[in-house]
């Protein structure tokens, strides 16, 4: 219970410190709106020349593009979640000490990341999307319910995007310099978590596989439930796969971690 | 005036060679974790590649976009992909000045006898960004192979001046962005929509966005003189603005007054850098 408390003035804590950056959050915003813009304009030639490309029609092709500019930063897609002062500390040495403390590593560091990402949902998504709404047609849904099961869907996102991140940023204890790992996990998820193009327009079975890699989970899964691309039993289907790499991340970081915590002198004089 | 301008000419040589030292060190310095370098420049070579694999997806749909074949879009992608990131090599840490001003860490670079913005682009200068320049120009050799070209000089010639001055251009971008740092503090990513999102709008051709847009790379933010103006010309293909002939020819003029601007920026900048206090 009392764990619970911590971890809950943690996310807060998290929340609070990005709510703090207005200017950055402002700048953030700007800079989503302007990359909406050029995928969309791209996007609008793509589905004028193949309607119905990917299973979308151009309607829903644009709501991709904005779904995808609203939860970049949620899903700390190009960076900028904890994993920069994580592997900060694991560089200098300091995370010897919170490897003292009296509480779970990994879950103080999930905790911090989801009040990030509650406040990057509502400072950094709903800007982005309403320029967006009022720029293009968009095809958003009415049904409370959509939006529902798709705010459920982001939350397992950032589990997944979360557990995703704490895996390479552990490459820290052994890499020391580990801003090439973060340039390599951005372009990874840039490219398979179909920011750049959706999944389902990849083409035969490489368009198939992409759809099951974690990546996946980050942003093709949410954007189709509020697409209505998934419907009924395949949004449980999607949350179930979002949730099943989850799972296995977290479980791979915790082995990971304690290998490190094992193997790596911790830096520092 | 003589004696001023060698006085100009000095700081800028020393300025220069101060930047080939200090990113010299931080070469020296990755080098040290030299497997963890290779495994990391390898890696970032490669999947900088997915973004052009993006490109292909598309085209496998369709022959066209906005009228150009894949070899015409791999044109401009090699040429926007290269000229950013020479840009993105040495200059690309530019935006971590917003974190040296908010701590106050860039009183260190003030007292030391070398010129401010030389040692803010050198620090934590990175060879694997290499890979990006590779990456473009691997593009852009398969895209000559590719196009039916006749290569005159002055094709030539504009092809090799616009990879350089676009490359000054999005250089210019990333002091202007750093200067702004000054006054807005934790806006670095303000830069990001004129770097990144430029070198993206720039891989597609021009006709697939809308006039106004068009017009403002153009006259506001000039980053259509990085690759779209001059390309189309080699290309031999009419822009969509209908703006007279030798405005394909005007990147290097344009670069120069970039770097004015950037210059006259980052010194208004640079004065109005207060330290924290705590």
């Amino acid at each position: 219970m009392r764990l619970l408390l911590l971890y809950s003035t943690v996310l807060r804590g998290g929340f609070r410190r990005y709510a703090t950056y207005r200017v950055a959050t402002a700048a953030g915003v700007f800079t989503n709106t302007v990359f909406g813009f050029i995928l969309a304009y791209t996007f609008q030639a793509l589905w004028s020349e193949r309607p119905q490309l990917g299973g979308y029609d151009e309607a829903q092709a644009l709501t991709f593009v904005w779904i995808g500019q609203a939860m970049l930063a949620t899903v700390a897609l190009m960076g900028g979640g904890f994993e920069e002062e994580f592997q900060q500390r694991i560089r200098t040495g300091d995370v010897a000490v919170d490897l003292y403390r009296p509480i779970d590593l990994q879950l103080w560091w999930l905790a911090s990341d989801l009040g990030r990402a509650c406040f990057h949902l509502l400072g950094r998504g709903v800007a982005p999307m309403a320029v967006g709404a009022f720029a293009f047609d968009l095809a958003l849904p009415s049904e409370p319910s959509v939006w529902a099961a798709f705010g459920v869907s982001v939350l397992l996102a950032v589990l997944v995007s979360f557990a995703v991140r704490y895996l390479f940023a552990l490459c820290a204890f052994w890499l020391l310099d580990s801003n090439g790992v973060s340039t390599l996990s951005t372009l990874l998820g840039v490219f398979f978590s179909g920011m750049l193009l959706p999944l389902t327009v990849f083409p035969g079975s490489f368009g198939e596989a992409v759809q099951q890699l974690p990546w996946a989970a980050m942003l093709q899964v949410p954007a189709d439930v509020l697409l209505g691309a998934r419907e009924g039993g395949d949004v449980a289907a999607g949350w179930g796969f979002q949730l099943g790499w989850a799972a296995v991340l977290f479980a791979a970081g915790r082995a990971v971690q304690a290998l490190a915590v094992r193997r790596v002198v911790v830096q520092g004089g | 005036m003589v004696e001023a301008i060698r006085r100009r000419a000095a700081v800028f040589l020393w300025g220069v060679r101060a930047y080939g030292f200090i990113a010299g060190m931080w070469v020296r310095s990755t080098l040290a974790y030299r497997t963890s370098f290779l495994i990391m420049a390898t890696g970032n070579l490669l999947t900088t590649f997915l973004d052009f694999v993006g490109i292909m997806i598309m085209f496998s749909h369709v022959e066209m976009l906005g009228g150009f074949t894949l070899a015409e879009v791999a044109f401009l992608y090699g040429t926007s992909s290269t000229a950013f990131g020479l840009a993105d090599l040495f200059l690309g840490t530019f935006d971590r000045i917003g974190t040296r001003i908010r701590d106050g860490t860039l009183d260190t670079l003030l007292v030391r006898p070398v010129p401010v913005l030389a040692q803010v682009a050198a620090d934590r200068f990175a060879l694997r960004r290499l890979g990006r320049v590779a990456q473009g120009g691997a593009v852009l050799v398969w895209s000559l192979l590719q196009l039916d070209i006749e290569w005159t000089a002055g094709r030539v010639l504009l092809t090799a001046a616009m990879l350089v001055s676009g490359g000054v251009i999005f250089g210019c971008v990333f002091v202007l962005g750093g200067a702004f740092q000054f006054w807005a503090q934790d806006a670095s990513e303000v830069q990001n929509a004129f770097t990144y999102g430029g070198t993206t709008l720039l891989q597609y051709p021009p006709t697939l966005f809308a006039k106004d847009l068009v017009r403002g790379v153009v006259f506001v933010v000039p980053l259509a003189f990085v690759n779209w103006l001059p390309a189309l010309h080699v290309l031999g293909r009419e822009d969509p603005l209908g703006l007279p002939g030798w405005v394909d020819l005007a990147s290097p003029a344009v670069a120069l007054v970039c770097c004015a601007l950037a210059g006259l920026a980052w010194r208004r900048g640079l004065r109005a850098y207060r330290s924290t206090g705590s």
